[in-house]
């Protein structure tokens, strides 16, 4: 009998001690790229390393962004995350509309042929786009990187505001055409804002996706590069306190979009899987 | 009656156009830039690329590290949402911190890992502190194969293994408490608990995020490029090496269509592996 709580205590602490290893791995990572990033050339080739943030400096990190190219990137880099974010909302969002209210034939069609993208490489496909946009226009530009990207957030989106759409009783849009809203109005003063958060969680993904997509970005832009291809194209040459630097600012939104959209996150997945 | 008849494929055309023009056009494309040479319909492509120095190499190394990843991955998540489904105090703020590398590109975590594992890195460090290495040691090159790529495994783990924990939680969330406190009330210990129960009812989630997971573990180079350069070959970084380097999208095109042919088996494989009958599931 006396045995019992000392053993129950035991496993409590093992399992804090678990929890608190978990939270290391993930966490102690990003700590030390950061002191990468912020203790410049010196800090790089110092030896052994302080593991402490007593040497970081905040020009370090200034003169990475002072170096040409490294602005412009990141601005790019947003542009088109911010594109992808509209486009794959603005044609996503209906589809999921549909998807949750109507029955129509080619509806299992439609949905397949959304699901399907999943199990295809799509950023590979961006190969030979390079050709077709070289001949409409739209090679190195922000609008064809987004382009692309949206193929890779626009199922996502579709499936998420489907199920997003699903939950909102069709019962309140009912009550709106009774009070004599037209179909539109009901959408747009019922629905949508009940629907809004989790469809800019779903929004915030697609900028998470863009933001870090590197392939396709890196095949078709030549001067207009994200920050991540700017990145990968110069990594070879570049000084080991320009990529921790680098490496830190890629990190860095996807750290606060994450934490913006945590809420919603397992909601999210939880039904675009099934 | 006829326009709501009509309305959904008014809200379903846009993105349907959208697919098909940068989905299923690009897919016939690099099939058709992959099979063809100089005009002609050939396997030119496919001989070249078989015949290139770092072909096996790729293969061999893009295989090995997704057959070890990805079973990692599978455990460590697994046994991460167990976990969290125990925490009462602190579990958002704990789901939170394990998700943030759920936002990190694989070029992101590959230069994260290259500040711990560089020959003056941090790793080196502890090393050094603990009294095993007196000086920095290079773990990265290409005559130390085998850290390198622990090296890749640790950032690929790292980096990925929140999507299949999200996944998995919200399978978790859609498990009636029920099924676990009856069999509980059985006699059921824990371990029977999860492998009886748990683990069936996720087979789903589980199915989901393994063709998720291994479909962008199959695309993986960035993280590699970043931890090693060239020194560890593996097939999109081959591909992306003969569109930009070598200038040459024919045999690009052919490593697409491999990675996508490797792709799709394993999808199938999955879905064959892990089918479920829909009375099984609550």
């Amino acid at each position: 009998m006396t045995g019992a709580p000392v053993s129950r205590r035991l496993r409590g602490l093992v399992f804090w001690s678990g929890i608190a290893m978990l939270c290391v791995w993930v966490l102690a990572p990003i700590y030390l790229i950061a002191l990468g990033a912020f203790g410049g050339r010196a800090g790089v080739f110092r030896w052994p390393k302080s593991l402490m943030p007593w040497d970081t400096t905040l020009a370090a990190m200034q003169a990475f962004l002072a170096v040409d190219g490294v602005w412009a990137a990141a601005l790019n880099g947003a542009l088109v995350a911010g594109l992808t974010m509209l486009f794959s909302l603005l044609l996503g969002a209906p589809a999921g509309y549909a998807l949750a209210r109507y029955a129509f034939a080619g509806q299992s069609a439609f949905r397949m042929l959304v699901v399907l993208t999943r199990a295809f490489p799509l950023a590979i496909l961006a190969l030979p786009l390079t050709v077709t946009f070289i001949r409409v226009g739209l090679y190195d530009t922000a609008v064809g990187v987004a382009l692309v990207h949206t193929a890779l957030a626009l199922p996502f989106a579709a499936l998420v505001s489907s199920s997003l759409f699903m939950g909102i009783p069709r019962e309140l849009e009912e009550a709106a055409w009774v009070f004599g809203c037209t179909g539109f109005q009901a959408f747009r003063k019922i629905v949508l804002p009940l629907a809004l958060p989790g469809l800019a969680a779903a929004a915030i993904f697609a900028f998470v996706i863009s933001w870090n997509e590197v392939f396709a970005a890196s095949v078709l832009t030549v001067r207009n590069k994200t920050l991540t291809a700017y990145l990968l194209t110069v990594l070879a040459e570049s000084p080991l306190h320009f990529r921790f630097a680098g490496g830190f600012l890629l990190i860095l939104p996807s750290v606060v979009f994450m934490f913006a959209v945590r809420k919603y996150l397992f909601a999210m997945w939880g039904v675009a899987n099934r | 009656m006829s326009r709501s008849r009509l309305l959904p494929y008014l809200l379903i055309g846009p993105a349907t156009v959208f697919l098909l023009a940068l989905f299923v056009a690009p897919l016939v494309q690099t099939i058709a830039l992959a099979f063809t040479h100089d005009g002609a319909a050939s396997l030119a492509n496919f001989a070249k690329m078989v015949g290139d120095l770092n072909f096996g190499l790729s293969i061999r190394n893009t295989f090995l590290l997704v057959l070890t990843v990805i079973p990692l991955q599978l455990c460590l998540a697994l046994a991460m949402a167990m976990m969290v489904q125990k925490l009462e105090k602190g579990r958002d703020l704990v789901l939170w911190i394990l998700i943030i590398p759920l936002g990190a590109s694989d070029l992101a975590a590959g230069l994260v890992w290259l500040s711990i594992l560089q020959d003056r890195g941090y790793f080196n460090t502890v090393l050094n502190m603990l009294g095993l290495v007196d000086g920095p040691v290079n773990w990265l090159s290409y005559e130390t194969p085998v850290s390198l790529f622990v090296g890749v495994v640790l950032a690929e783990l790292w980096r990925a293994t929140a999507i299949v924990l999200v996944i998995l939680i919200a399978g978790l969330q859609l498990i009636p408490k029920e099924y676990a406190e009856a069999a509980e009330i059985f006699g059921a210990d824990a371990w029977t608990r999860f492998r009886r129960i748990t683990l069936p009812l996720l087979k789903p989630s589980i199915q989901s995020a393994l063709i998720l997971r291994t479909v962008l573990a199959f695309e993986v180079f960035a993280v590699v490029y970043a931890l090693s350069g060239r020194n560890f070959p593996v097939l999109v970084g081959e591909a992306y090496a003969w569109q930009h380097g070598n200038q040459n999208n024919g045999v690009a095109a052919a490593y697409a269509i491999l990675v996508m042919a490797i792709s799709l088996a394993a999808t199938v494989v999955y879905i064959k592996a892990l089918a479920t009958r829909p009375e099984t599931q609550p």
